[in-house]
């Protein structure tokens, strides 16, 4: 497939960051079509474009949006319907490997407030939020003066536009914490607290920020819409499958010649990708790679066709997840990138829930000595078995993101793992006893 | 009380660790300012305690870290007690229990970087520098700390000062950098603004710009961004002639707001090249406008009620929020929406 500039667009702009860019490369055109929009029209523009979100779960945006209780016409509102809508971006970018809305923010910071702006208007909301990873300091900057500017110029503020809507946006700073990218943890965090996931259902979008219906969308999810809302939902489907449509930028990192924010449609393979990378490093050859970041199952040189979207990636056993693409070669070994990656997740568990606390802990022990040549044969199973007890137990997904490296690891790579065992351990491989099931694994 | 076995982590993460913040004598005070910016700070959301991780940044900006002072002031303003924001703080890798040197250097040693070199750059610069992770050099130049994944993987391996970037890091470079901070430079960041130091960038994250004065500020946001990983899809497709398909027409038959027509909206796909400068300046006037400090009258979260989240019934007076802020005053109120009047429950 060819590079498709629509997000990355203004990317190498002069001062790209400013309004004076943005506007003169249609920036708030989008905004102004969409004010003269229902917010049900612009709801149903989104969903018939097939958007899906790009924070790394791929549900479908229109259909997040449509979840928002709305007062009916004529009858006086109660519950959820009642309350105010908000609206919070999911800017807490911190997944390793994952890059794309950093630069994006920092590069195009108006097409995220401008999608804020749409994406607000179609919930009805009234004051929205940009939470920033707090590390991201300069795209905290870049987005607050784009903020500033955008009020300046009458894009958001009071009676938007002359279209008598208002609408407030803040960007607000995070302070550390990759659990903060769990959309309810943030919301957490958002509120003043520890940043630490809720149990779901409810939903975000009856009960999220204070209680009331919340929208959580990721940067580029949102970056998109006004291209979505410009283009159309017709032009949008051009790229890409149908059931995943859209440009995507896929951040190519690791052992490439030539690193960097590729922005194609999606469906795009790595065989491509790797091609506009400049391919592996000259005498190296591809060892592995994540599609989506370090929460997504490992991927290796057998799967360089499968189309990167979210369904063939899912269906080839992986996870699209961010198309945090990073690339590992033969020189790299893949038991101390898997014992790194265990460590992130130890580290940023938020200690919530006992299986992901307590396991991924014990997964690092684990790893750490067979790194260091003192496993066992016992420990490969042991491994399994831990992951097993993580897996699906946990409030939020970073439990079972902490198994994923370990699992396809050890499904592609066992020879890997293999080969640090003591060798009377290898010796005993072929005899090791299974473990007594533990609960509901029976 | 004993922090959780074998993890050092484990203590942060659980707050278990019963020495959450040291008590250093000679800290610059916590001043009525400080207290007047917290109000700033709480007037920009519907409910006052969201304001208080900007907060802990802010006094964070002041004292080079959360001081019990800090802790003290925040409790106070938002009504809650210190243990609560104690809590809160200590969940944070950003909110620091010891004072923290002038500048603070991270190194990522995620797996990505670790491999193509930063966990050499990490050792051999804590080496030279005679500190292990979150430990601050005895001249007070640099308080150094081992990073998870800054979102840079394409500039791997990269280290940031203050949050800064410093890309595509090697060892020598990376040891000229923290020598040149210890000299008391401020080598420029790769991508990222100029630096001031770790208490500057702490005063942006709450919200306010590290520059009292607008040309500096408006500096700062015209810092360098886009590197060459950043732009190369966009050049490569340039090359290529490659470009998304043209949009064939806005949808149709629908009114448009404003005075001026979007007459460039139904276009073809824009060709990269035909960037024209920008012109200087961007808004330094609505960045730095702030001026009123919210009347506030005290904050009205009373823990008791806010313990059983996310079901618990809605306090009064939440709805009015959103609604009922004021415009903007004509320079533009920035991100705080001018705070007067956001509704607080009271």
């Amino acid at each position: 497939m060819p590079l498709t500039p629509v997000l990355t667009s203004r990317f190498a702009e002069e001062r790209s960051w400013t309004i004076e860019t943005y506007e003169r490369t249609e920036g708030y055109a989008a905004w102004r079509t969409a004010l003269g929009m229902t917010p049900d029209e612009l709801v149903t523009l989104v969903k018939d474009s097939g958007l899906r979100g790009r924070g790394g779960a791929g549900f479908p945006t229109g259909m997040k949006w449509s979840f928002i209780p709305q007062p009916k016409p004529g009858e006086t509102p109660t519950g959820p319907a009642a309350k105010p809508k908000y609206l919070v971006v999911n800017a807490d970018e911190g997944e390793p490997g994952t890059c794309k809305d950093l630069p994006l923010m920092m590069a195009d910071p108006h097409s995220l407030v401008e999608g804020v702006a749409i994406a607000s208007y179609a919930i009805r909301c009234h004051y929205a939020v940009i939470y920033v990873r707090g590390e991201a300091v300069h795209a905290h900057r870049r987005l607050q003066a784009a903020v500033a500017e955008a009020y300046a110029a009458g894009h958001l503020g009071r009676d938007v536009h002359g279209s008598g809507y208002d609408l407030d946006v803040i960007v607000h700073a995070g302070a550390g914490a990759y659990i903060c990218g769990e959309e309810t943890a943030l919301l957490d965090s958002l509120e003043g607290r520890r940043g630490q996931p809720r149990l779901k259902p409810p939903f975000p979008a009856v009960a999220g920020l204070y209680g009331a219906p919340t929208v959580v969308n990721n940067v580029e999810t949102l970056a998109s819409v006004p291209f979505v809302v410009r283009g159309g939902s017709a032009w949008f489907k051009e790229f890409g499958p149908e059931k995943s449509p859209g440009p995507k930028i896929y951040s190519v990192s690791g052992r490439v010649v030539h690193p960097g924010q590729y922005e194609a449609p999606m469906g795009t393979t790595m065989r491509e990708l790797l091609a506009m990378a400049g391919g592996v490093r000259p005498g190296h050859e591809l060892k592995f790679w994540t599609p989506g970041g370090s929460s997504t199952p490992y991927f290796t040189a057998d799967h360089l066709d499968v189309p990167l979207d979210f369904d063939s990636v899912a269906a080839a056993g992986s996870m699209l997840g961010t198309t945090a693409l990073m690339v590992f070669d033969e020189t790299d070994s893949i038991v101390e990138a898997t014992l790194r990656f265990t460590e992130f997740y130890a580290h940023e568990s938020c200690g919530k829930c006992t299986p992901c606390r307590e396991g991924t802990y014990w997964l690092v022990q684990i790893l750490e000595r067979l790194v260091a040549g003192h496993g066992t044969a016992r420990d490969l199973d042991l491994l399994t078995d831990t992951c097993d007890n993580i897996l699906g137990r946990s409030f939020c997904a970073l439990g079972d993101g902490a198994t994923s490296c370990i699992a396809s690891s050890l499904k592609y790579f066992r020879d890997d793992y293999v080969a640090l065992l003591p060798a009377d351990e290898q010796g005993r491989l072929g005899r090791t006893l299974h473990l007594e099931p533990v609960g509901a694994m029976a | 009380m004993s922090a959780l076995p074998g993890s050092a982590e484990g203590t942060a993460v659980t707050g278990l660790d019963s020495s959450a913040v040291e008590v250093h004598g000679d800290l610059p005070p916590l001043t009525e300012t400080t207290r007047a910016e917290c109000r700033e700070i709480m007037a920009r959301y519907p409910v006052p305690r969201s304001a208080l991780l900007p907060m802990l940044h802010l006094v964070q900006s002041v004292q080079g870290y959360v001081s019990p002072e800090g802790v003290a002031l925040c409790a106070q303003e938002l009504g809650l007690t210190k243990a609560e924001v104690g809590a809160v703080a200590t969940f944070y890798t950003m909110f620091k229990r010891r004072p923290t040197g002038r500048h603070l250097v991270s190194v990522c040693t995620n797996t990505l970087c670790a491999v193509l070199g930063g966990q050499k750059i990490y050792d051999e610069v804590a080496a030279e520098l005679g500190v292990h992770h979150d430990e601050t050099t005895a001249d007070g130049a640099i308080t150094l700390e081992h990073a998870e994944c800054l979102a840079a993987c394409d500039y791997a391996p990269v280290v940031t000062v203050d949050y800064e970037f410093y890309d595509q890091q090697d060892v020598a470079a990376a040891l000229e950098l923290v020598a040149a901070l210890r000299r008391g430079e401020r080598p420029a960041p790769t991508r990222g603004a100029p630096l001031t130091d770790f208490l500057g960038v702490s005063r942006q994250l709450a919200g306010f710009s590290q520059h009292a004065d607008a040309a500096a500020a408006q500096s700062a946001v015209d810092g360098p961004s886009a590197g060459v990983p950043t732009l190369r899809g966009v050049r490569l497709a340039a090359e290529r002639g490659e470009t998304a398909p043209p949009m064939a027409a806005g949808p149709p038959e629908t009114a448009v707001f404003g005075e001026e027509p979007p007459e460039t909206a139904v276009s073809g796909e824009e060709p990269p090249d035909t960037a024209v400068p920008g012109e200087g300046g961007g808004t330094p006037g609505a960045q730095a406008a702030d001026a009123e400090v919210a009347a506030a009258s005290n904050p009205a979260e009373r823990s008791g009620a806010e313990q059983n989240h996310p079901d618990r019934p809605e306090p009064a007076g939440r709805e009015a929020a959103d609604r009922d802020a004021p415009a903007p005053d004509a320079d533009g109120q920035a991100q705080s929406g001018s705070g007067t009047s956001v509704q607080r429950e009271v």
